[in-house]
Protein backbone atom coordinates (compact mmCIF):
# COMPACT_ATOMS: atom_id res chain seq x y z
CA UNK A 1 0.00 0.00 0.00
CA UNK A 2 2.10 2.72 -0.97
CA UNK A 3 -0.45 5.18 -3.35
CA UNK A 4 -3.80 6.86 -2.05
CA UNK A 5 -6.12 9.87 -3.67
CA UNK A 6 -4.79 13.04 -2.38
CA UNK A 7 -6.10 16.29 -2.31
CA UNK A 8 -4.03 18.33 -5.05
CA UNK A 9 -4.46 22.49 -4.97
CA UNK A 10 -5.14 24.67 -7.59
CA UNK A 11 -1.90 26.81 -8.12
CA UNK A 12 -3.60 28.81 -10.97
CA UNK A 13 -6.30 28.21 -13.69
CA UNK A 14 -7.29 30.25 -16.80
CA UNK A 15 -9.39 29.73 -19.66
CA UNK A 16 -7.21 28.43 -22.85
CA UNK A 17 -9.84 29.07 -25.48
CA UNK A 18 -13.70 28.62 -25.77
CA UNK A 19 -14.92 26.02 -23.81
CA UNK A 20 -10.78 24.86 -22.77
CA UNK A 21 -9.37 25.72 -19.50
CA UNK A 22 -5.73 24.77 -18.29
CA UNK A 23 -4.93 24.83 -14.59
CA UNK A 24 -1.64 24.31 -12.55
CA UNK A 25 -2.15 22.02 -9.57
CA UNK A 26 -0.06 21.11 -6.82
CA UNK A 27 0.48 17.39 -6.46
CA UNK A 28 2.96 15.19 -5.49
CA UNK A 29 2.25 12.81 -8.38
CA UNK A 30 4.01 15.46 -10.25
CA UNK A 31 7.80 13.43 -9.14
CA UNK A 32 7.30 10.45 -10.87
CA UNK A 33 4.88 11.89 -13.69
CA UNK A 34 6.12 11.14 -17.17
CA UNK A 35 4.31 12.51 -21.06
CA UNK A 36 1.66 10.58 -21.67
CA UNK A 37 0.48 9.89 -18.36
CA UNK A 38 -2.73 10.78 -17.10
CA UNK A 39 -4.40 11.73 -13.57
CA UNK A 40 -7.61 10.94 -11.94
CA UNK A 41 -9.67 13.91 -11.58
CA UNK A 42 -12.71 13.49 -8.52
CA UNK A 43 -15.29 16.19 -8.54
CA UNK A 44 -15.70 17.67 -5.43
CA UNK A 45 -19.56 16.87 -6.13
CA UNK A 46 -20.51 14.29 -4.55
CA UNK A 47 -23.27 13.07 -6.97
CA UNK A 48 -20.55 12.83 -9.54
CA UNK A 49 -18.33 9.74 -8.29
CA UNK A 50 -16.22 8.76 -10.90
CA UNK A 51 -12.98 10.35 -12.24
CA UNK A 52 -12.19 12.31 -14.66
CA UNK A 53 -8.77 10.62 -16.80
CA UNK A 54 -7.48 14.05 -18.10
CA UNK A 55 -3.73 14.24 -19.68
CA UNK A 56 -1.15 15.56 -18.37
CA UNK A 57 -0.08 18.48 -20.66
CA UNK A 58 3.04 20.09 -18.51
CA UNK A 59 5.32 18.93 -15.17
CA UNK A 60 7.12 20.57 -13.18
CA UNK A 61 8.68 17.45 -11.59
CA UNK A 62 10.96 20.23 -8.71
CA UNK A 63 7.97 22.70 -7.99
CA UNK A 64 5.78 19.72 -7.37
CA UNK A 65 3.10 20.89 -10.00
CA UNK A 66 1.23 19.50 -12.89
CA UNK A 67 -0.60 21.13 -15.68
CA UNK A 68 -3.94 19.98 -17.08
CA UNK A 69 -5.85 21.37 -20.63
CA UNK A 70 -8.88 20.22 -20.46
CA UNK A 71 -12.50 20.31 -22.29
CA UNK A 72 -15.68 21.37 -20.59
CA UNK A 73 -18.11 18.64 -21.56
CA UNK A 74 -21.41 20.25 -20.96
CA UNK A 75 -23.70 21.92 -18.38
CA UNK A 76 -23.03 20.46 -15.12
CA UNK A 77 -20.43 18.09 -15.92
CA UNK A 78 -16.95 17.44 -13.86
CA UNK A 79 -15.41 19.19 -16.03
CA UNK A 80 -17.50 22.60 -15.71
CA UNK A 81 -17.26 21.98 -11.86
CA UNK A 82 -13.63 21.86 -12.52
CA UNK A 83 -13.37 24.93 -14.99
CA UNK A 84 -14.79 26.92 -11.76
CA UNK A 85 -11.78 26.35 -9.35
CA UNK A 86 -9.78 29.00 -7.95
CA UNK A 87 -6.11 29.43 -6.68
CA UNK A 88 -6.46 27.77 -3.66
CA UNK A 89 -9.12 25.39 -3.78
CA UNK A 90 -8.50 21.59 -3.84
CA UNK A 91 -9.48 18.41 -5.69
CA UNK A 92 -8.89 14.72 -5.41
CA UNK A 93 -6.89 13.58 -7.54
CA UNK A 94 -5.12 9.99 -8.45
CA UNK A 95 -2.21 9.33 -10.07
CA UNK A 96 0.01 9.23 -12.37
CA UNK A 97 -1.89 6.75 -14.19
CA UNK A 98 -1.01 4.68 -17.50
CA UNK A 99 2.12 4.09 -19.22
CA UNK A 100 2.95 7.36 -21.12
CA UNK A 101 4.85 8.12 -24.49
CA UNK A 102 7.82 6.05 -25.16
CA UNK A 103 9.66 9.29 -26.27
CA UNK A 104 13.03 7.57 -25.96
CA UNK A 105 12.18 5.76 -29.23
CA UNK A 106 12.30 9.17 -31.06
CA UNK A 107 15.83 9.47 -30.20
CA UNK A 108 18.23 9.84 -33.36
CA UNK A 109 15.18 9.76 -35.56
CA UNK A 110 12.66 12.01 -37.62
CA UNK A 111 9.68 12.60 -35.41
CA UNK A 112 6.22 13.23 -35.94
CA UNK A 113 4.54 14.57 -32.72
CA UNK A 114 0.45 14.56 -33.94
CA UNK A 115 -2.40 16.18 -31.61
CA UNK A 116 -6.04 16.80 -32.13
CA UNK A 117 -8.60 18.35 -30.29
CA UNK A 118 -8.70 18.15 -26.87
CA UNK A 119 -5.88 15.29 -27.62
CA UNK A 120 -3.38 18.39 -28.03
CA UNK A 121 -2.15 19.50 -24.40
CA UNK A 122 0.01 15.62 -23.39
CA UNK A 123 1.37 16.49 -26.74
CA UNK A 124 3.42 19.86 -25.21
CA UNK A 125 5.02 17.85 -22.49
CA UNK A 126 6.04 14.94 -24.99
CA UNK A 127 8.01 17.53 -27.34
CA UNK A 128 9.46 19.39 -24.56
CA UNK A 129 11.51 16.05 -22.98
CA UNK A 130 11.72 14.33 -26.19
CA UNK A 131 15.11 14.55 -27.72
CA UNK A 132 15.11 13.36 -31.39
CA UNK A 133 16.96 14.26 -35.12
CA UNK A 134 13.56 16.58 -36.28
CA UNK A 135 10.91 17.38 -34.19
CA UNK A 136 7.46 17.81 -36.25
CA UNK A 137 4.51 19.26 -34.08
CA UNK A 138 1.31 18.45 -36.39
CA UNK A 139 -1.57 20.29 -34.25
CA UNK A 140 -5.03 19.97 -35.52
CA UNK A 141 -7.68 22.30 -34.25
CA UNK A 142 -11.36 23.59 -35.03
CA UNK A 143 -10.57 26.75 -35.75
CA UNK A 144 -8.88 30.12 -34.91
CA UNK A 145 -8.13 29.15 -31.77
CA UNK A 146 -5.08 27.17 -31.12
CA UNK A 147 -4.32 27.00 -27.89
CA UNK A 148 -1.24 25.80 -26.71
CA UNK A 149 0.48 27.05 -30.24
CA UNK A 150 2.86 29.78 -29.12
CA UNK A 151 4.45 26.69 -26.58
CA UNK A 152 4.71 24.39 -29.54
CA UNK A 153 6.96 26.74 -31.31
CA UNK A 154 9.01 27.22 -28.75
CA UNK A 155 9.59 23.52 -28.86
CA UNK A 156 10.08 21.92 -32.59
CA UNK A 157 8.82 22.86 -36.01
CA UNK A 158 4.60 23.39 -35.61
CA UNK A 159 2.58 22.58 -38.48
CA UNK A 160 -1.17 23.82 -38.10
CA UNK A 161 -4.51 21.92 -39.44
CA UNK A 162 -7.73 24.02 -38.95
CA UNK A 163 -11.27 22.36 -40.06
CA UNK A 164 -12.22 25.73 -40.79
CA UNK A 165 -8.94 26.65 -42.74
CA UNK A 166 -8.50 29.66 -40.67
CA UNK A 167 -4.98 29.09 -39.63
CA UNK A 168 -2.85 26.75 -41.28
CA UNK A 169 -3.46 23.76 -43.69
CA UNK A 170 -7.38 23.45 -44.07
CA UNK A 171 -8.84 19.96 -43.08
CA UNK A 172 -7.02 17.91 -40.66
CA UNK A 173 -3.48 16.98 -39.22
CA UNK A 174 -3.07 14.30 -41.89
CA UNK A 175 -3.81 17.36 -44.79
CA UNK A 176 -1.25 19.17 -42.78
CA UNK A 177 1.48 16.31 -43.64
CA UNK A 178 0.67 16.40 -46.79
CA UNK A 179 0.61 19.97 -48.09
CA UNK A 180 3.89 20.42 -46.24
CA UNK A 181 5.11 17.34 -47.54
CA UNK A 182 6.55 15.81 -44.44
CA UNK A 183 7.91 12.42 -43.50
CA UNK A 184 9.00 10.72 -40.31
CA UNK A 185 10.39 7.54 -38.82
CA UNK A 186 8.14 7.44 -35.92
CA UNK A 187 5.07 8.76 -34.70
CA UNK A 188 3.67 9.65 -31.51
CA UNK A 189 -0.29 10.73 -31.81
CA UNK A 190 -3.08 11.75 -29.29
CA UNK A 191 -6.80 12.65 -31.07
CA UNK A 192 -10.07 11.71 -31.79
CA UNK A 193 -10.25 7.92 -32.88
CA UNK A 194 -11.23 9.18 -36.57
CA UNK A 195 -7.69 10.85 -36.64
CA UNK A 196 -6.03 7.89 -34.86
CA UNK A 197 -7.54 6.05 -37.29
CA UNK A 198 -6.04 7.88 -40.27
CA UNK A 199 -2.53 8.32 -38.54
CA UNK A 200 -2.52 4.10 -37.75
CA UNK A 201 -3.47 3.66 -41.45
CA UNK A 202 -0.49 6.30 -43.03
CA UNK A 203 1.87 4.88 -40.62
CA UNK A 204 1.34 1.52 -41.40
CA UNK A 205 0.92 1.94 -45.46
CA UNK A 206 4.35 3.71 -44.85
CA UNK A 207 5.40 1.17 -42.42
CA UNK A 208 6.21 3.63 -39.64
CA UNK A 209 6.71 2.88 -36.16
CA UNK A 210 3.86 4.73 -34.69
CA UNK A 211 2.27 5.15 -30.74
CA UNK A 212 -1.20 6.36 -30.36
CA UNK A 213 -2.85 7.17 -26.99
CA UNK A 214 -6.51 5.87 -26.76
CA UNK A 215 -9.08 7.41 -25.20
CA UNK A 216 -12.19 5.34 -23.19
CA UNK A 217 -15.07 5.30 -20.92
CA UNK A 218 -13.00 4.70 -17.49
CA UNK A 219 -14.26 3.88 -13.75
CA UNK A 220 -11.52 2.57 -11.76
CA UNK A 221 -8.71 4.28 -13.82
CA UNK A 222 -6.38 1.27 -12.42
CA UNK A 223 -6.66 -2.14 -14.64
CA UNK A 224 -9.54 -3.55 -12.10
CA UNK A 225 -12.52 -2.76 -13.64
CA UNK A 226 -12.19 -3.35 -17.48
CA UNK A 227 -14.57 -0.44 -18.47
CA UNK A 228 -11.92 1.10 -20.61
CA UNK A 229 -10.53 -1.92 -22.97
CA UNK A 230 -9.62 -1.74 -26.70
CA UNK A 231 -9.22 -4.61 -28.98
CA UNK A 232 -5.93 -5.83 -29.45
CA UNK A 233 -4.00 -8.04 -31.98
CA UNK A 234 -2.81 -10.70 -29.80
CA UNK A 235 -4.07 -12.39 -26.54
CA UNK A 236 -3.00 -9.31 -23.56
CA UNK A 237 -1.51 -11.58 -20.35
CA UNK A 238 -3.87 -9.79 -17.83
CA UNK A 239 -7.55 -10.73 -19.77
CA UNK A 240 -6.39 -13.63 -21.74
CA UNK A 241 -9.05 -12.35 -24.52
CA UNK A 242 -7.85 -10.04 -27.58
CA UNK A 243 -8.80 -6.88 -24.94
CA UNK A 244 -6.12 -4.62 -23.58
CA UNK A 245 -6.84 -2.18 -21.06
CA UNK A 246 -6.49 1.69 -21.88
CA UNK A 247 -5.95 2.99 -18.61
CA UNK A 248 -3.40 0.12 -17.22
CA UNK A 249 -2.21 -1.38 -20.42
CA UNK A 250 -1.94 2.44 -22.18
CA UNK A 251 -3.00 4.54 -22.88
CA UNK A 252 -0.60 4.73 -25.38
CA UNK A 253 -0.10 1.41 -27.53
CA UNK A 254 1.86 0.50 -30.29
CA UNK A 255 -0.33 1.09 -33.43
CA UNK A 256 -0.02 -2.78 -34.51
CA UNK A 257 -1.07 -3.75 -31.56
CA UNK A 258 -4.65 -2.34 -31.48
CA UNK A 259 -7.86 -2.48 -33.67
CA UNK A 260 -9.40 1.33 -33.21
CA UNK B 1 -11.11 3.80 26.47
CA UNK B 2 -9.76 0.06 26.56
CA UNK B 3 -12.90 -1.79 25.36
CA UNK B 4 -12.76 -4.94 23.74
CA UNK B 5 -13.36 -5.17 20.38
CA UNK B 6 -13.66 -7.91 18.40
CA UNK B 7 -13.93 -7.06 14.28
CA UNK B 8 -14.07 -11.09 13.76
CA UNK B 9 -17.08 -12.59 11.86
CA UNK B 10 -17.75 -16.21 11.36
CA UNK B 11 -19.62 -16.54 7.93
CA UNK B 12 -21.26 -20.11 7.00
CA UNK B 13 -18.16 -21.64 9.38
CA UNK B 14 -15.06 -19.09 7.79
CA UNK B 15 -13.89 -16.51 9.94
CA UNK B 16 -13.15 -13.26 8.59
CA UNK B 17 -11.17 -11.04 10.53
CA UNK B 18 -13.59 -8.38 10.20
CA UNK B 19 -16.99 -7.92 8.03
CA UNK B 20 -15.37 -6.15 5.28
CA UNK B 21 -15.41 -7.26 1.76
CA UNK B 22 -15.10 -5.62 -1.94
CA UNK B 23 -17.92 -6.62 -4.37
CA UNK B 24 -16.86 -8.63 -7.06
CA UNK B 25 -16.10 -6.92 -10.73
CA UNK B 26 -15.60 -3.57 -8.84
CA UNK B 27 -11.58 -4.41 -7.28
CA UNK B 28 -9.96 -6.88 -10.06
CA UNK B 29 -8.62 -10.00 -8.31
CA UNK B 30 -7.22 -7.70 -5.26
CA UNK B 31 -3.64 -7.17 -6.97
CA UNK B 32 -4.87 -3.94 -9.11
CA UNK B 33 -6.05 -2.64 -5.70
CA UNK B 34 -2.41 -3.77 -3.88
CA UNK B 35 -0.93 -0.38 -4.29
CA UNK B 36 -3.72 1.66 -2.34
CA UNK B 37 -5.42 -1.19 -0.08
CA UNK B 38 -3.46 -2.98 2.96
CA UNK B 39 -5.14 -6.43 1.43
CA UNK B 40 -4.43 -8.06 4.65
CA UNK B 41 -6.78 -5.38 6.34
CA UNK B 42 -9.71 -6.72 4.48
CA UNK B 43 -12.22 -9.39 5.83
CA UNK B 44 -11.96 -11.18 2.56
CA UNK B 45 -10.96 -10.34 -1.13
CA UNK B 46 -14.04 -10.82 -3.74
CA UNK B 47 -12.36 -11.41 -7.28
CA UNK B 48 -13.90 -10.66 -10.47
CA UNK B 49 -16.76 -13.32 -11.72
CA UNK B 50 -14.86 -15.90 -13.49
CA UNK B 51 -15.94 -19.02 -15.96
CA UNK B 52 -14.71 -22.36 -17.45
CA UNK B 53 -13.47 -20.67 -20.16
CA UNK B 54 -12.31 -16.96 -21.25
CA UNK B 55 -15.18 -14.45 -21.97
CA UNK B 56 -14.41 -11.18 -24.02
CA UNK B 57 -17.38 -9.06 -22.52
CA UNK B 58 -19.56 -6.34 -24.23
CA UNK B 59 -18.45 -4.01 -26.52
CA UNK B 60 -17.46 -0.31 -25.43
CA UNK B 61 -18.75 2.30 -24.06
CA UNK B 62 -18.87 -0.05 -21.01
CA UNK B 63 -19.74 2.42 -17.90
CA UNK B 64 -21.74 5.35 -17.44
CA UNK B 65 -21.80 7.89 -14.32
CA UNK B 66 -25.27 8.37 -13.68
CA UNK B 67 -26.68 11.13 -10.22
CA UNK B 68 -25.28 9.54 -7.11
CA UNK B 69 -23.94 6.02 -9.17
CA UNK B 70 -22.78 4.69 -11.99
CA UNK B 71 -24.07 2.05 -14.86
CA UNK B 72 -21.86 -0.81 -16.17
CA UNK B 73 -22.05 -3.46 -18.94
CA UNK B 74 -18.80 -4.99 -18.53
CA UNK B 75 -20.35 -8.44 -19.46
CA UNK B 76 -18.42 -10.47 -17.19
CA UNK B 77 -14.86 -10.24 -19.17
CA UNK B 78 -12.77 -13.14 -17.89
CA UNK B 79 -9.52 -14.83 -18.22
CA UNK B 80 -11.28 -18.20 -17.58
CA UNK B 81 -10.36 -20.45 -14.74
CA UNK B 82 -6.77 -21.84 -15.19
CA UNK B 83 -5.83 -18.26 -15.74
CA UNK B 84 -7.54 -17.55 -12.50
CA UNK B 85 -6.50 -20.52 -10.49
CA UNK B 86 -2.34 -20.47 -12.20
CA UNK B 87 -2.09 -16.50 -11.21
CA UNK B 88 -4.69 -14.98 -9.05
CA UNK B 89 -5.21 -17.79 -5.88
CA UNK B 90 -1.14 -17.41 -5.53
CA UNK B 91 -1.47 -13.79 -5.46
CA UNK B 92 -3.87 -13.27 -3.06
CA UNK B 93 -2.50 -16.30 -0.90
CA UNK B 94 0.00 -14.10 0.55
CA UNK B 95 -2.30 -11.96 2.40
CA UNK B 96 -3.81 -12.45 5.26
CA UNK B 97 -7.05 -12.38 3.86
CA UNK B 98 -9.78 -14.90 2.86
CA UNK B 99 -10.29 -15.82 -1.05
CA UNK B 100 -14.15 -15.58 -2.10
CA UNK B 101 -14.38 -16.51 -5.76
CA UNK B 102 -17.12 -15.44 -7.79
CA UNK B 103 -17.98 -17.92 -10.45
CA UNK B 104 -20.30 -16.65 -13.96
CA UNK B 105 -21.43 -19.25 -16.66
CA UNK B 106 -23.85 -19.59 -19.42
CA UNK B 107 -25.60 -22.83 -17.91
CA UNK B 108 -25.87 -25.13 -15.08
CA UNK B 109 -22.92 -27.58 -16.65
CA UNK B 110 -20.64 -24.03 -16.58
CA UNK B 111 -21.33 -23.14 -12.98
CA UNK B 112 -20.52 -26.78 -11.91
CA UNK B 113 -17.56 -27.30 -14.01
CA UNK B 114 -15.67 -24.04 -12.24
CA UNK B 115 -17.24 -24.90 -8.99
CA UNK B 116 -15.54 -28.67 -8.98
CA UNK B 117 -12.04 -27.59 -10.44
CA UNK B 118 -12.53 -24.90 -7.34
CA UNK B 119 -12.71 -27.88 -5.32
CA UNK B 120 -9.16 -29.04 -5.42
CA UNK B 121 -7.66 -25.09 -5.28
CA UNK B 122 -6.66 -23.30 -1.83
CA UNK B 123 -9.49 -20.72 -1.43
CA UNK B 124 -11.83 -19.77 1.39
CA UNK B 125 -15.64 -19.14 -0.33
CA UNK B 126 -17.27 -19.54 -3.21
CA UNK B 127 -19.95 -16.91 -4.56
CA UNK B 128 -22.23 -18.30 -7.46
CA UNK B 129 -23.07 -14.90 -9.54
CA UNK B 130 -26.81 -15.88 -10.86
CA UNK B 131 -27.57 -12.21 -11.40
CA UNK B 132 -25.33 -10.24 -13.26
CA UNK B 133 -27.91 -8.49 -15.58
CA UNK B 134 -25.56 -7.71 -18.53
CA UNK B 135 -24.81 -11.30 -20.52
CA UNK B 136 -27.86 -12.78 -22.51
CA UNK B 137 -27.83 -16.11 -21.04
CA UNK B 138 -27.22 -17.33 -18.10
CA UNK B 139 -26.41 -15.61 -15.10
CA UNK B 140 -29.73 -13.21 -14.75
CA UNK B 141 -32.06 -16.23 -15.98
CA UNK B 142 -31.38 -18.28 -13.11
CA UNK B 143 -31.75 -15.15 -10.58
CA UNK B 144 -35.16 -14.52 -11.29
CA UNK B 145 -36.77 -17.41 -10.68
CA UNK B 146 -36.94 -19.01 -7.37
CA UNK B 147 -37.43 -22.51 -8.53
CA UNK B 148 -34.87 -22.12 -11.26
CA UNK B 149 -32.41 -20.39 -8.46
CA UNK B 150 -32.91 -23.34 -6.32
CA UNK B 151 -32.10 -25.69 -8.62
CA UNK B 152 -28.39 -23.93 -9.91
CA UNK B 153 -27.94 -24.07 -6.19
CA UNK B 154 -28.55 -27.72 -5.84
CA UNK B 155 -26.32 -27.96 -8.95
CA UNK B 156 -23.21 -26.25 -7.38
CA UNK B 157 -23.36 -27.31 -3.81
CA UNK B 158 -22.92 -31.08 -5.33
CA UNK B 159 -19.57 -30.24 -6.70
CA UNK B 160 -18.22 -27.68 -4.32
CA UNK B 161 -15.92 -28.42 -1.40
CA UNK B 162 -15.96 -24.63 0.12
CA UNK B 163 -18.80 -22.63 1.30
CA UNK B 164 -21.20 -21.40 -1.28
CA UNK B 165 -22.37 -18.06 -1.38
CA UNK B 166 -25.43 -17.44 -3.94
CA UNK B 167 -25.55 -13.74 -5.29
CA UNK B 168 -29.03 -12.43 -5.71
CA UNK B 169 -30.68 -9.69 -8.24
CA UNK B 170 -32.37 -7.13 -6.94
CA UNK B 171 -34.67 -7.06 -10.37
CA UNK B 172 -37.21 -9.53 -8.42
CA UNK B 173 -40.67 -9.07 -6.82
CA UNK B 174 -39.67 -10.77 -3.76
CA UNK B 175 -36.12 -10.69 -2.27
CA UNK B 176 -37.68 -12.57 0.77
CA UNK B 177 -38.74 -15.71 -1.75
CA UNK B 178 -35.21 -15.58 -3.72
CA UNK B 179 -33.41 -16.01 -0.47
CA UNK B 180 -35.68 -18.88 0.66
CA UNK B 181 -35.45 -20.80 -2.78
CA UNK B 182 -31.65 -20.49 -2.73
CA UNK B 183 -31.31 -21.65 1.21
CA UNK B 184 -33.68 -24.50 0.77
CA UNK B 185 -31.10 -25.60 -2.49
CA UNK B 186 -28.50 -25.57 0.03
CA UNK B 187 -27.00 -22.38 -0.19
CA UNK B 188 -24.72 -21.50 2.92
CA UNK B 189 -25.00 -17.51 2.80
CA UNK B 190 -26.29 -14.89 0.74
CA UNK B 191 -25.20 -12.00 -0.56
CA UNK B 192 -27.09 -9.16 -2.15
CA UNK B 193 -27.79 -6.76 -3.90
CA UNK B 194 -26.36 -6.77 -6.97
CA UNK B 195 -26.83 -3.83 -9.65
CA UNK B 196 -30.39 -2.69 -10.83
CA UNK B 197 -30.91 -2.94 -14.14
CA UNK B 198 -31.23 0.43 -15.83
CA UNK B 199 -30.72 2.27 -19.32
CA UNK B 200 -29.16 6.02 -19.91
CA UNK B 201 -30.06 7.58 -23.25
CA UNK B 202 -27.08 10.25 -24.82
CA UNK B 203 -29.75 13.25 -26.03
CA UNK B 204 -27.31 14.81 -28.52
CA UNK B 205 -26.59 11.82 -29.93
CA UNK B 206 -30.02 10.05 -29.70
CA UNK B 207 -28.81 7.01 -28.72
CA UNK B 208 -28.07 4.90 -25.79
CA UNK B 209 -25.14 5.75 -23.63
CA UNK B 210 -24.09 2.00 -22.95
CA UNK B 211 -23.19 -0.29 -26.00
CA UNK B 212 -25.33 -2.76 -24.38
CA UNK B 213 -28.21 -0.36 -24.04
CA UNK B 214 -28.96 -1.85 -21.02
CA UNK B 215 -26.71 -1.54 -17.52
CA UNK B 216 -26.31 -2.51 -14.07
CA UNK B 217 -27.08 0.68 -11.97
CA UNK B 218 -24.69 0.92 -8.53
CA UNK B 219 -23.28 3.23 -6.18
CA UNK B 220 -24.86 5.44 -3.45
CA UNK B 221 -28.31 6.46 -5.39
CA UNK B 222 -29.52 2.45 -5.01
CA UNK B 223 -28.88 2.29 -1.59
CA UNK B 224 -31.73 2.52 0.38
CA UNK B 225 -32.93 0.00 -2.07
CA UNK B 226 -30.17 -2.21 -1.03
CA UNK B 227 -31.13 -1.75 3.10
CA UNK B 228 -35.00 -2.51 2.51
CA UNK B 229 -33.58 -6.12 0.42
CA UNK B 230 -31.20 -6.90 2.83
CA UNK B 231 -33.35 -6.40 6.12
CA UNK B 232 -35.99 -8.42 3.95
CA UNK B 233 -33.69 -10.83 3.01
CA UNK B 234 -32.12 -11.13 6.89
CA UNK B 235 -35.43 -11.57 8.38
CA UNK B 236 -36.65 -14.38 5.83
CA UNK B 237 -33.73 -16.89 5.54
CA UNK B 238 -31.16 -18.07 8.41
CA UNK B 239 -28.37 -18.39 6.60
CA UNK B 240 -25.82 -15.08 6.78
CA UNK B 241 -26.39 -12.19 4.55
CA UNK B 242 -23.76 -10.17 3.18
CA UNK B 243 -24.83 -7.01 2.26
CA UNK B 244 -24.16 -4.64 -0.32
CA UNK B 245 -24.86 -1.70 -2.53
CA UNK B 246 -24.32 1.29 -2.82
CA UNK B 247 -21.73 1.43 0.88
CA UNK B 248 -19.45 4.43 0.32
CA UNK B 249 -19.00 5.12 4.00
CA UNK B 250 -18.58 3.16 7.43
CA UNK B 251 -21.75 4.77 8.11
CA UNK B 252 -23.29 3.03 4.64
CA UNK B 253 -22.26 -0.11 6.27
CA UNK B 254 -22.91 0.28 9.54
CA UNK B 255 -26.50 0.64 8.45
CA UNK B 256 -26.28 -2.45 6.56
CA UNK B 257 -25.12 -4.10 9.37
CA UNK B 258 -27.91 -3.03 11.56
CA UNK B 259 -30.30 -4.30 8.86
CA UNK B 260 -29.62 -7.42 9.41
CA UNK B 261 -26.19 -8.26 6.87
CA UNK B 262 -23.40 -10.13 9.02
CA UNK B 263 -20.66 -8.39 6.46
CA UNK B 264 -20.68 -6.14 3.77
CA UNK B 265 -18.75 -5.78 0.29
CA UNK B 266 -17.72 -2.21 -0.40
CA UNK B 267 -18.28 -1.73 -4.64
CA UNK B 268 -18.98 1.34 -6.87
CA UNK B 269 -16.54 3.24 -3.35
CA UNK B 270 -13.50 1.69 -4.87
CA UNK B 271 -13.66 3.94 -8.48
CA UNK B 272 -14.24 6.57 -6.35
CA UNK B 273 -11.81 6.08 -3.62
CA UNK B 274 -9.52 3.21 -4.10
CA UNK B 275 -8.36 3.24 -0.66
CA UNK B 276 -11.77 3.36 0.60
CA UNK B 277 -12.35 0.16 2.44
CA UNK B 278 -9.20 1.02 4.85
CA UNK B 279 -11.45 3.84 6.13
CA UNK B 280 -14.91 1.60 6.41
CA UNK B 281 -12.80 -0.84 8.18
CA UNK B 282 -11.62 2.14 10.93
CA UNK B 283 -14.99 3.48 10.78
CA UNK B 284 -16.66 0.54 11.92
CA UNK B 285 -14.44 0.04 14.35
CA UNK B 286 -14.50 3.46 16.06
CA UNK B 287 -18.58 2.97 15.73
CA UNK B 288 -18.43 -0.37 17.65
CA UNK B 289 -16.19 1.10 20.30
CA UNK B 290 -18.35 4.82 20.88
CA UNK B 291 -21.49 3.11 20.56
CA UNK B 292 -20.12 -0.18 23.42
CA UNK B 293 -20.95 -3.32 20.83
CA UNK B 294 -18.19 -5.69 21.52
CA UNK B 295 -18.70 -7.58 18.83
CA UNK B 296 -19.74 -7.50 15.18
CA UNK B 297 -22.48 -10.32 15.81
CA UNK B 298 -23.92 -8.08 18.69
CA UNK B 299 -25.30 -5.11 15.64
CA UNK B 300 -26.28 -8.02 12.96
CA UNK B 301 -30.47 -7.20 12.54
CA UNK B 302 -30.66 -5.16 15.81
CA UNK B 303 -32.99 -2.91 14.19
CA UNK B 304 -36.47 -4.81 13.79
Amino acid sequence: MTKKRELAEVISQEKAARGIYSMWIRTESAKEAKPGQFISMYANDGSKLLPRPISICEIDREGGALRVVYRVTGKNTGTEEFSRLKAGDTLPIVGPLGNGFPYEKAEGKKAFLIGGGIGVPPILELAKEMECEKKQIIVGYRDEETFLREEFEQNGEVYISTEDGSVGTKGNVMDAIRENALDADVIFACGPTPMLRAVKAYAEENGIECYISLEERMACGIGACLACVCQSKEKDHHSNVHNKRICKDGPVFLSTEVEI
Amino acid sequence: MSMDINMKVNIAGVEWKNPVTVASGTFGSGAEFADYVDLNRLGAVTTKGVANVPWTGNPTPRVAETYGGMMNAVGLQNPGIDVFCERDIPFLRKYDTKIIVNVCGRSEEDYCEVVERLSGEDVDMLEINISCPNVKEGGIAFGQNPKAAEEITKAVKKYAKQPVIMKLSPNVTSIAEMAKAVEAGGADAVSLINTITGMKIDINRKTFVLANRTGGVSGPAIHPVAVRMVYEAANAVKVPVIGMGGIMTAEDAIEMILAGASAVSVGTANFHNPSVTMEIVDGIREYMEQQGFASVADMVGIVK
